[in-house]
């Protein structure tokens, strides 16, 4: 009953995704009021049934009714409760049903606070969400239902893969795709402005906050699933250039330079069609990301195995969402342009230079992903691009990048004086450049011209990012506090500059070895001994492993007991690593089982790694700058009176 | 105005690729670099008789078809029927590469199910199976009487691969049908 | 999501007869340095996209053992990397080989950068010679 009620709930969202995505629009072109307002009940009610339609589903796994297909291939009686849940979203109908979740939430969202949207504007924003609701809808009803039945139900699921069973794993989905499915905002917002033909700094401002919250939960996510492949994929690697990681990177990217390019956009009017062109891009690239995942076309870990009926379904979508696009852009884009200048040294320069980085980065890793296919299909054989390619491809526009950074914050906009600017930057830079080259030495006996530069780069960034908050805090009696927007920024770039110096160490300085070990034999990786004191057998809820008793020491010092695990599902019986890790603020040591070998012994594999913490304590920082400039005031609901902008270097972003 | 319709003409290309990419079938399909190159020579212990030999000077001067096959792999137990059927059929020699098996549980596996081989080579560390670029089994080598590789074949053979796939190969006798 | 399941039942089927490496394969720092570098840029061609390095499958342990024997026969990486080529196709090199038409991928960060820096300094040559102060304004 409770399954034919969801599928049920998914017909009705539908039907209202399509009175959402028609009647809005055409009442903003014929300016009826009454048209105009179906938009925000018609949000509403699709995302009451869809949440219907969720609630059915997890209702089923919680109660593993094996009589739904998807249940009984992605469940199993013997699975935790909170598995259970995360099952849901565990493989592709289901994590399609929880996108499409997600954007009726946006929409709500979106409805909820646009007070200060113009009726027209807003009513053309909720009827292109409403036009991708349809399309998604149509993609989970037509090939990807998860209500379908299983005659006869299983007496038992199939279990869910065991390396989605981790908390980890259970949350970066749905936060991923709550900033994958955000852009889709932004996206309605620039299709929004070249319908109308409006497109002023208004709308900017109108934008920025949509963008840098789903911005932020982009970076949350990307964070998880980086984190989560280093613990649980069992080799330390904490980013592979796999396909799918890459589709949620150019995302990414693309949404970092769409924020910037909003900030210029809004505060003088300038770069509007660059910020049209992002605004189209990222959300562009999400559904690109969608589909590489879904279509079977690409090979990846990550992949979710499913056929090419569903890959040409979502190209077909791709195709029509992002041409249409594209065509309003080539149309309305070229009356844009405003006539207003700025200085060769100005807040502008950096920012466009910041931009035009990022797009070579997002462009080299679309490169770097697609060109096996395409070179496959202009009979150019078959070929893989794989890290050695990105590392080196990658580091090209980011190099300029990650050392410039510090700088745009502190230039003025429209033009910039060259001696209070130069008297600002030469000590940091300075201080930059001897820690850049002395910290490695110091701390781990060696250096080089790339380990200086990513060292000081980071120190250079987290010093400048720094100044204008400690200035506000040390301010005069009366002299105005940092504002919440700028201060977000100061906190953005400070994680980004932890997140550099943790990239740069860690890569630099890492240590691994790999050894067989019987109980009593010990290796040594760097300063520390790893001692193999005990095996032995322990069962889980629904798993049994074999469990290595590891204990550290430093220089005969005791350090800590790792237990890594190597355990086998019950019922899928396929082998899962359990890697035992001991974390510090400045290390990890990390220890993973691999294969039993003859004579009870296993082989081992010893790893320090050190700083890799600061690369998802940055992205944590990045996203908690992201949220604090999100709550400045400014955006807040009431329109107000527009007022003249001052140009002091301190001002808001 | 160019600019503005540029990215609309890169996406549209973009997407006439993925098109066809989706056609494509299976991405992890390694095509073998030895098409219309002479095969890679080796000498292995046969299975039956580990003191005498099994080479590719064997089936020099003959067509002949190569079929890498192990007892832990499932997907060649579906294949030896077709492998029995074309034997008895006589029309072509066949000849295997047992790879990273263990002796006694291959014998068994050919006495228990039959054996389509003129002789099979044990490949116990995988040395010829990596000369030959194999990396699943089952794998079918098809090569000429001058020890050119025509055609491989991923995954089990069956009638209708054989009929279209392989049989206009033994009849012309080269790559070009 | 079936196929996934086979797959992994297949792999772990096989009796597991090597592991990750068990013990350094060279004494020689040097070596051992540019194994580990080697076998980190080889695909386990069996496998969803990981390195022989990264890689339990028997495929993948018979790769690094014929790695380490070349090397330790002096060969260069290039001759090592010919000998994968000539088996397994440029697939096998997580390293596109720069040649021909790998060779635009080489250049390519260095093309875009160029290329975005050249645009840039088209627009910022064409904004500095327009006015400065305007009236632009923001709701406050």
């Amino acid at each position: 009953m409770i399954p034919e009620i969801g599928q049920f709930a998914l017909i009705l969202a539908l039907s209202l995704a399509i009175c959402q995505g028609v009647i809005p629009l055409i009442g903003a072109y014929r300016n009826d009021v009454a048209m105009m307002s179906v938009a925000k009940t018609a949000a509403t009610g699709q995302f009451v049934f869809v949440a219907v339609a969720f609630g059915c589903l997890t209702w089923s796994f919680l109660t593993s009714d094996f009589s739904v297909l998807y249940v009984a291939n992605h469940s199993q009686l013997s699975l935790p409760t909170i598995y259970k849940i995360s099952a849901v979203w565990g493989a592709h109908e289901g994590s399609l049903l929880m996108w499409i979740l997600i954007l009726a939430a946006w929409t709500v969202a979106v409805a909820r606070f646009s007070s200060a949207l113009p009726e027209a504007f807003a009513a053309r924003v909720i009827g292109v969400l409403g036009l991708l609701s349809i399309g998604f809808l149509l993609f989970a009803l037509l090939t990807s239902n998860p209500f379908d039945r299983l005659t006869p139900p299983a007496a038992d699921g199939a279990d869910l893969n065991p390396l989605l069973q981790d908390p980890g794993l259970a949350i970066h989905p749905p936060l991923l795709y709550i900033g994958y499915v955000g852009f889709s905002v932004a996206f309605a917002f620039a299709i929004a402005a070249m319908l109308s033909g409006d497109l002023d700094q208004r709308w900017a401002k109108w934008t920025r906050p949509w963008t840098t919250l789903a911005w932020m939960f982009l970076t949350l996510g990307i964070m998880l699933g980086s984190w989560w492949a280093y613990y649980e994929l069992g080799w330390g690697g904490w980013w592979f250039w796999d396909p799918v990681e890459n589709a949620s990177f150019m995302p990414w990217l693309i949404g970092t330079a769409l924020i910037h390019s909003l900030a210029v956009t809004e505060r003088r009017g300038l770069f509007k069609s660059w910020t049209l062109l992002l605004a189209i891009t990222a959300f562009s690239l999400s559904l690109l990301g969608t589909f590489l995942v879904r279509s079977g076309i690409i090979v990846s870990v990550h992949a979710f195995a499913t056929d090419p009926t569903r890959g040409f379904f979502i190209l077909a979508f791709l195709a029509i969402v992002v041409i249409g696009a594209l065509i309003l852009y080539a149309w309305r884009a070229p009356s844009l342009d405003s006539e207003v200048g700025f200085s060769l040294l100005s807040r502008e320069t950096f920012l466009l230079l910041n931009n035009v980085l990022l797009v070579v980065a997002a462009t080299l890793v679309l490169m770097g992903t697609l060109a096996p296919l395409v070179i496959e299909l202009l009979n150019g054989g078959k070929i893989s691009i794989g890290p050695p390619w990105f590392e080196i491809a990658f580091l090209v526009p980011m190099i300029p990048l990650v050392l410039l950074l510090g700088v745009g914050m502190h230039t003025a906009w429209r033009t910039q004086d060259k001696r209070p600017w130069v008297a600002l930057l030469r000590i940091p830079a300075i201080a930059a450049i001897v820690i850049g080259v002395l910290l490695p030495l110091l701390f781990y006996g060696r250096t080089s011209l790339l380990l200086a530069l990513g060292v000081a780069a980071a120190v250079w960034i987290i010093v400048m990012s720094l100044i204008q908050p400690v200035r506000s805090m040390r301010r005069k009696e009366g002299a105005a506090a940092i504002t919440r927007s700028a201060l977000g920024m100061s906190v953005a770039h400070l994680g980004m500059g932890l997140f550099v110096l943790g990239v740069t160490l860690t890569s630099a300085f890492n240590i691994e070895s790999d050894r067989a070990l019987t109980p009593g034999e010990s290796i040594d990786v760097g300063a520390y001994e790893f001692e193999m004191r005990e095996l032995r057998d322990v069962q889980g809820p629904n798993y049994s492993a074999v469990e290595a008793i590891i204990e550290i020491r430093k220089g005969g010092e005791f350090v800590a007991t790792v237990r890594p695990q190597k355990r086998q599902y019950l019922v899928q019986k396929s082998w899962m690593t359990e890697a035992g890790i001991h974390v510090a603020w400045n290390k990890d040591l990390f220890v993973a089982l691999g294969d039993q070998l003859g004579n009870g012994a296993w082989s081992v594999r010893v790893q320090y790694k050190p700083m890799i913490r600061f690369i998802w304590f940055g992205a944590i920082i990045m996203a908690l700058g992201g949220l604090i400039a999100v709550s400045d005031r400014r955006y807040r609901l009431t329109a107000s009176k527009p007022s003249r902008v001052s140009s002091t270097a301190t001002e808001t972003a | 105005m160019s600019r503005y319709i540029l990215p609309l003409v890169a996406v549209i290309v973009l997407i006439v690729f993925l098109v066809i990419g989706l056609t494509r079938g299976d991405p992890r399909a390694l095509p073998s670099p030895y098409i219309g190159k002479p095969a890679p020579e080796f000498e292995l212990p046969k299975l039956k008789d580990s003191s005498a030999t099994v080479s590719t000077e064997d089936f020099r001067g003959q067509v002949a078809l190569v079929n890498v096959w192990a007892t832990w792999c499932v997907q060649c137990r579906a294949e030896h029927q077709f492998l029995m059927d074309l034997a008895a059929n006589d029309s072509i020699p066949i000849y295997g590469i047992n790879w990273r098996d263990t002796q006694p549980e291959a014998l068994r596996w050919l006495q228990q199910l039959g054996d389509p081989y003129v002789a099979s080579g044990f490949d116990v560390d995988g040395v010829v199976g990596i000369d030959w670029g194999v990396y699943g089994a089952p794998e079918s080598f098809l090569v000429n009487a001058d020890g050119v590789v025509l055609y491989k074949q991923l995954g089990p053979l069956n009638w209708q691969i054989w009929e279209r796939d392989f049989v206009p190969l033994i009849v012309s006798g080269d790559i070009s049908q | 999501m079936k196929r996934l399941l086979i797959l992994a039942i297949a792999m772990f089927a096989v009796a597991p007869v090597a592991a990750i490496d068990t013990d350094r394969a060279f004494d020689d720092p040097e070596l051992q340095a540019r194994y580990e570098k080697i076998i980190s840029e080889v695909r386990c061609l069996k496998c969803q996209n990981q390195s022989i390095k990264d890689s339990n499958v028997f495929l993948a342990a018979d790769l690094r053992r014929e790695i380490r024997r070349l090397i330790s026969e002096g060969k260069t990486n290039g001759e090592i990397q010919d000998f994968l080529v000539t088996r397994y196709g440029e697939f096998a090199l997580y390293r596109p080989r720069a040649s021909g038409k790998t060779l635009i991928l080489w250049i390519a960060p260095f093309l875009l950068v160029l290329f975005g820096g050249f645009a840039m300094f088209r627009v910022v040559r064409h904004r500095m010679a327009l006015p400065i102060d305007d009236d632009s304004v923001r709701e406050g």
